[in-house]
């Protein structure tokens, strides 16, 4: 097996003790005081996050609009410089490549912020596609850390804490900075995977660092990838892994919305367009477990007879919402909202029901 | 000589005549973090030494239970029900199952409190 890849802030996670586990080829911190707290912090406060193993990768050039657009299932040309715009890199047969932001610098200019598990094969993917188009990729992750400040208090500690207004970003949208203290570039973005308001900040290793101290001494709560993922789990949201992957389509996610099958052409689109034509075969749905247990990714999923249905995608007992939860592969036959299936926990079947994903109401500054 | 006695995954067998008390170690409380869901097996239940009997859940993860000795379930802790969260507060005193021994020489292999603490300690580094 590779080495395990480390952050440019591993040692300070180590310092304050956080529980260290590998994800995505890195060493991350997975909680600090523990997922539960953690996870309240950034309901009703404010938490950092470091998300530095994302995968930062630029594409530049006269062909840079028309060539992001060919690999990206949602519609640049309709953003404004200064958007980020989440999507899809899909493969011909309609299965995801990954799920990604694309940062709208200019029309010819782009930042893709993939996931940390994909760095490699995405890179790859990308450099294989752009055979005829004049565009520079720039794989640049290593060279950029990224902090996630998430919360209902995170444009106050942005402004108190870091020195930097963010006030004036509106939801999926950013700019750049000089960081007020070293003067170095930093990218802000009001986008977060938590389901609260927050800001992603991009920055040199160096200053990365520095800016997680202060965030640290400030009193803002050091929140670990567990609780990232009961966050974005109540929202909704889907991980790559889990809820997307090579075999699965974004139709089949239920995340349509963000691939625009009215555009020109992308890879993937016939693929996709058949799979909405048809209908798909299977759906991501919301499950609501009866009784204790608590559905867990890879679970079975069975019909009122005991047939299986489906898999358990991810699954937990709700923090916010202290139910029984998950989002499960399921046969688009049982995928109607109030259908009765049940759950297989090790060797017992508990009762369930289809409901929406969505199980928290997010509070986004529109 | 104490009548407790350990699994290297960490469960616990205090014994009282040839009846052993099954739970989870002091270690492995804290280790998941707070629990949130035991699952149990029923009265009347045969455990095996070695083989899963259930499992305790903590928001992340699932861990299953292993049973120290072989033998009959002959009452389950119903308070972890209701208040899974005993099991942080004072697993030793918070037993998870009380098994009547089919072979009580199968205690003989597993780790005295001595030995467990020194696997403990290599577990933490």
């Amino acid at each position: 097996m590779d080495e395990l890849k480390k952050t440019c802030l591993h040692d300070q996670h180590c310092a304050l003790g956080a529980l260290m586990s590998p994800f995505g080829g890195f060493d991350m911190p997975i909680q600090y005081a523990g997922i539960e707290e953690e996870h309240r912090a950034v309901r009703t406060a404010c938490g950092v996050f470091d998300v530095s193993h994302m995968g930062e990768i630029f594409v530049k050039g006269p062909d840079a609009a028309r060539f992001v657009n060919h690999i990206f299932t949602n519609d640049i040309n309709a953003a404004e410089a200064g958007k980020a715009v989440y999507g899809m890199m899909l493969h011909p047969d309609g299965g995801t490549v990954d799920d990604l932001l694309v940062y709208k610098e200019g029309d010819n200019d782009f930042l893709l912020v993939v996931n940390a598990s994909n760095i490699d094969k995405d890179h790859a993917w990308i450099k294989e596609q752009a055979a005829g188009y004049d565009v520079v990729i720039d794989n640049q992750s290593d060279s950029w850390g990224e902090l996630a400040i998430q919360g209902p208090r995170a444009e106050k500690v942005l402004a108190e804490v870091l020195g930097i207004d963010g006030s004036d970003l509106a939801f999926y949208t950013f700019k750049h900075v000089a960081d007020p203290v070293d003067g170095s570039d930093v990218i802000v973005s009001r986008t977060g995977y938590t389901g609260e308001d927050g800001f992603e900040v991009y920055a040199r290793p160096e200053t990365v660092r520095r800016h997680w101290q202060q965030l640290i001494d400030a009193g803002v709560a050091p929140c670990g990838l567990g609780c990232r993922d009961t966050l974005r789990f109540e929202a909704g949201l889907p991980l790559y892994g889990d809820e997307l992957t090579d075999e699965i389509s974004p139709i089949e996610a239920g995340l349509g919305i963000f691939v625009k099958l009215d555009k020109d052409e992308f890879i993937g689109r016939d693929a996709t367009a058949a799979i909405k034509a048809e209908g798909a075969k299977r759906k991501i749905v919301g499950l609501e477990v009866n009784g204790r247990a608590i559905p867990r990714h890879g679970y079975d999923v069975l019909d009122a007879d005991g047939n299986k249905v489906g898999t358990v995608t991810t699954g937990y007992h709700s923090i916010s919402l202290d139910r029984n939860l998950a989002m499960a592969l399921v046969d688009a036959a049982h995928a109607a909202l109030g259908t009765p299936l049940q759950v297989k926990v090790r060797n017992k079947v508990f009762p369930a029901v289809v409901v929406k994903k969505r199980f928290y109401t997010p509070n986004y500054k529109k | 000589m104490s009548n407790i006695y350990y699994l290297p995954t960490h469960e616990y067998a205090r014994v009282e005549g040839n009846v052993a008390y099954i739970g989870i170690s002091e270690f492995a409380a804290k280790s998941l973090g707070n629990v949130v869901y035991v699952d149990m097996p029923e009265d009347g239940d045969d455990v095996v030494k070695g083989e899963d009997f259930g499992a305790v859940e903590s928001v992340k993860a699932a861990s299953d239970l292993f049973s120290p000795v072989s033998g009959a379930v002959v009452e389950i802790n119903e308070h972890l029900i209701d208040n899974p969260r005993l099991l942080n507060e004072d697993p030793m005193a918070n037993w998870i199952i009380k098994v009547e021994m089919t072979d009580p020489s199968e205690l003989e292999s597993l780790l005295s409190p001595e030995d467990y603490e020194k696997l403990c300690a290599s577990e933490q580094h």
